[in-house]
């Protein structure tokens, strides 16, 4: 697998950087996606299916049910940029009651587009259980722009998480529009890592959980220099006992961030909590954090809390003594800050994130 | 030959000077007890000796085994053997009481089986995977703060408050684990670890029995005595009553 991944000339390294790991023994699919061609896609376990959305189409008669479910056409401008015949993108589906604990990866690549255009189809079919990583990267040097729209269907009592890492350059701008449906008891936990420089991110996916359903939102979000991230989370509680949980950790050294989050309860008995915490590394950026909450019943329970700040001098002292340097000090006191505990989340994908992590860190300090 | 010598010091914290005129003297193996009411700068000289840069040293020096550290910052002190135990620790998110042993037992050149045998004699295998002082109690961050020091190794032992809201059951526990650090289970000739330790209370010299007491007043070091007769003393007449019957026994005193 990982061969042949060498042959089709992607940068192996800047792959990697993403926490994209191609052994098959490791994962139960990959997707491979340069510009606007499936390079690559096999399933490497029984109850779940990779391939692209070309393929499916042709595969599946229902698949073009599930295009379009969701998100809309006219949403605005990207929408209807990305709505071409060439479109391509990876769907992956889990059957049902299967349960595919190894991750399955999905790889988008922008190696000389000027437009990436990829439209996404996820399905976690009754009681499965499924966890994706996706790494999205472009060529070193390319300049572009990247149109990703992503669907996710988890259905009846079933369990998805994904995992995004991002790890674009100053010169892409990056447009993803996502929409996830969960239904009666299922649960979907979103991971989003940004911590590479980026011109522009502008992101909003929204969820909508039906009755006794569940969504957590976490995103880990550095802007160096001269980047823009404007990234959020909305969660529509629709169905009673239906909860949300929207966690953000943002840096700015330098860079701009807006932390949006909008809990909106539209059934009794919902449950939502939104954090948003900042940290200003340098002088210059901005942090400007948005927290949104919406009751449209009088028995739910839905609270915020937001700080934005720089890294407390007491807690450097206290580490330095214990022997660490200053800079050993603040360096594992911006680790510690941008570590989310997962509920859930299995450990190879706990382990994909720590390396990514520690990888920004060497950037960041 | 001292371990410590303070001299002349003059500290500001802010705006305001705390210390002024502070000389303190201890020699390998030496506890002493520092009392003095609130806000007569016991914290501030613990935090000027680690080199807190929240207290700004304006006049004087601190010499540590012969080394001038006035201007050195806190882990190269660190290095050289002073230890600190806090009284309110920063709880710092997302970093684990583990990850913090662990910094403490490469100062003190210790393996991870170490980490783990003390932390069981310290009571805090449960909190090692939480985050540091993040919902821990008053007797718990004490003893997260002693095993951490246990883990370092050090030759000067800073304890500020160590007994402060400290149940009965942990007094007894932070006592032994004292006398440990300091090595007052050993016979006065061996020791060579060397303390201070603040008590407000003074519950703590039920288990630990320190060499001297001094007491801080005024940002001066106002006298040096027997622990027991001088907590005596504060406690029947006060910091006041106390200075005057000392001042009188130190002729030379300003």
């Amino acid at each position: 697998m990982s061969e042949e991944y060498g042959e089709l000339g992607v940068d192996k390294r800047r792959l990697r950087e993403v926490g994209i790991e191609l052994d098959g023994s490791k994962r139960s699919g990959a997707y491979l996606q340069e510009d606007q061609e499936a390079k690559t896609f096999a399933s490497f376990f029984e109850g779940v299916e990779v391939m692209s959305i070309q393929e499916a189409m042709k595969k599946y008669e229902w698949v073009k049910d599930y295009f379009w479910k969701i998100l809309r056409r006219d949403q605005d401008e990207y929408t209807r940029e990305a709505d071409t015949e060439d479109v391509n993108g990876y769907f992956i589906r889990a059957l049902p009651d299967a349960k595919v604990e190894i991750p399955v990866e999905a790889c988008l690549y922008l190696k000389k587009a000027e437009k990436q255009r990829v439209h996404n189809i996820v399905i976690a079919e009754e009681n499965s259980e499924l966890n994706i990583i996706s790494g999205c990267t472009s060529h070193p040097g390319v300049a572009g722009m990247h149109i990703g729209l992503s669907e996710f269907f988890v259905k009846k009592n079933a369990k998805l998480s994904f995992t995004m890492i991002h790890s674009w350059d100053t010169t892409i701008e990056v447009r993803p529009r996502t929409a996830i449906k969960i239904e009666e008891g299922g649960s979907f936990i979103s991971n989003y890592i940004l911590l590479n420089p980026v011109k522009l991110v502008q992101t909003y996916p929204t969820a909508y959980v039906e009755k006794d359903g569940t969504v957590i939102f976490n995103s880990i979000i550095v802007a160096l220099e001269d980047s823009v991230v404007d990234s959020g989370a909305r969660a529509v509680l629709m169905g009673e006992n239906s909860s949300a949980e929207i966690v953000s950790r943002t840096i700015s050294k330098g860079g701009k961030v807006i932390a949006r989050g909008h809990i909106i309860g539209e059934a009794p008995e919902v449950k939502g909590h939104l954090e948003c915490k900042g940290l200003m590394l340098s002088e210059s950026g901005l942090i400007h954090a948005i927290p949104e909450l919406e009751a449209k019943y009088p028995n739910v329970e839905l609270s915020h809390e937001a700080a934005i700040g720089k890294i407390a001098e007491e807690e450097i002292f206290y580490l330095m003594s214990r022997g660490l340097s200053r800079d050993e000090a603040t360096s594992a006191i911006v680790r510690g800050f941008m570590e989310i505990e997962i509920k859930g989340l299995p450990q190879a994908l706990k382990e994909a994130i720590d390396r990514t992590l520690e990888i920004a860190e060497k950037d960041l300090l | 030959m001292g371990i410590l010598r303070v001299v002349n010091l003059g500290v500001e914290v802010g705006e305001k000077k705390i210390l002024k005129n502070v000389n303190l003297y201890i020699k390998p193996g030496e506890t002493f007890v520092l009392f003095g009411p609130n806000g007569s700068g016991k914290s501030t000289l613990l935090n000027a000796i680690i080199g807190n840069p929240a207290y700004r040293v304006v006049s004087g020096r601190i010499m540590f085994k012969k080394v001038d550290v006035t201007n050195l910052p806190t882990n190269e002190r660190v290095k050289l053997g002073i230890g600190i135990a806090f009284q309110n620790p920063p709880k710092i998110n997302g970093v684990r009481l583990i990850d913090v042993l662990r910094y403490c037992a490469k100062v003190g050149g210790y393996s991870e089986d170490t980490i783990m045998e003390l932390a069981e004699k310290m009571k805090m295998t449960d909190h090692l995977y939480r985050e540091i002082n993040v919902g821990f109690s008053g007797g718990e961050v004490k003893r997260s703060e002693l095993l951490q020091l246990m883990l370092m190794n050090p030759d000067l032992i800073l304890l500020d408050e160590p007994d402060s809201g400290v149940d009965l059951e942990n007094v007894a526990l932070i006592g032994e684990a004292i006398n440990e650090l300091l090595e007052r289970d050993k016979d006065a000739e061996s020791r060579e670890k060397s303390g201070v330790i603040i008590t407000h209370q003074g519950h703590i010299l039920d288990y630990v029995d320190a060499d001297y007491a001094a007491i801080l007043y005024n940002g001066r070091i106002a006298c040096i005595g027997d622990p027991g007769d001088i907590l005596n003393q504060i406690r029947s007449e006060g910091y006041e009553g106390c200075m005057v019957r000392c001042l009188k026994n130190m002729e030379n005193s300003e």
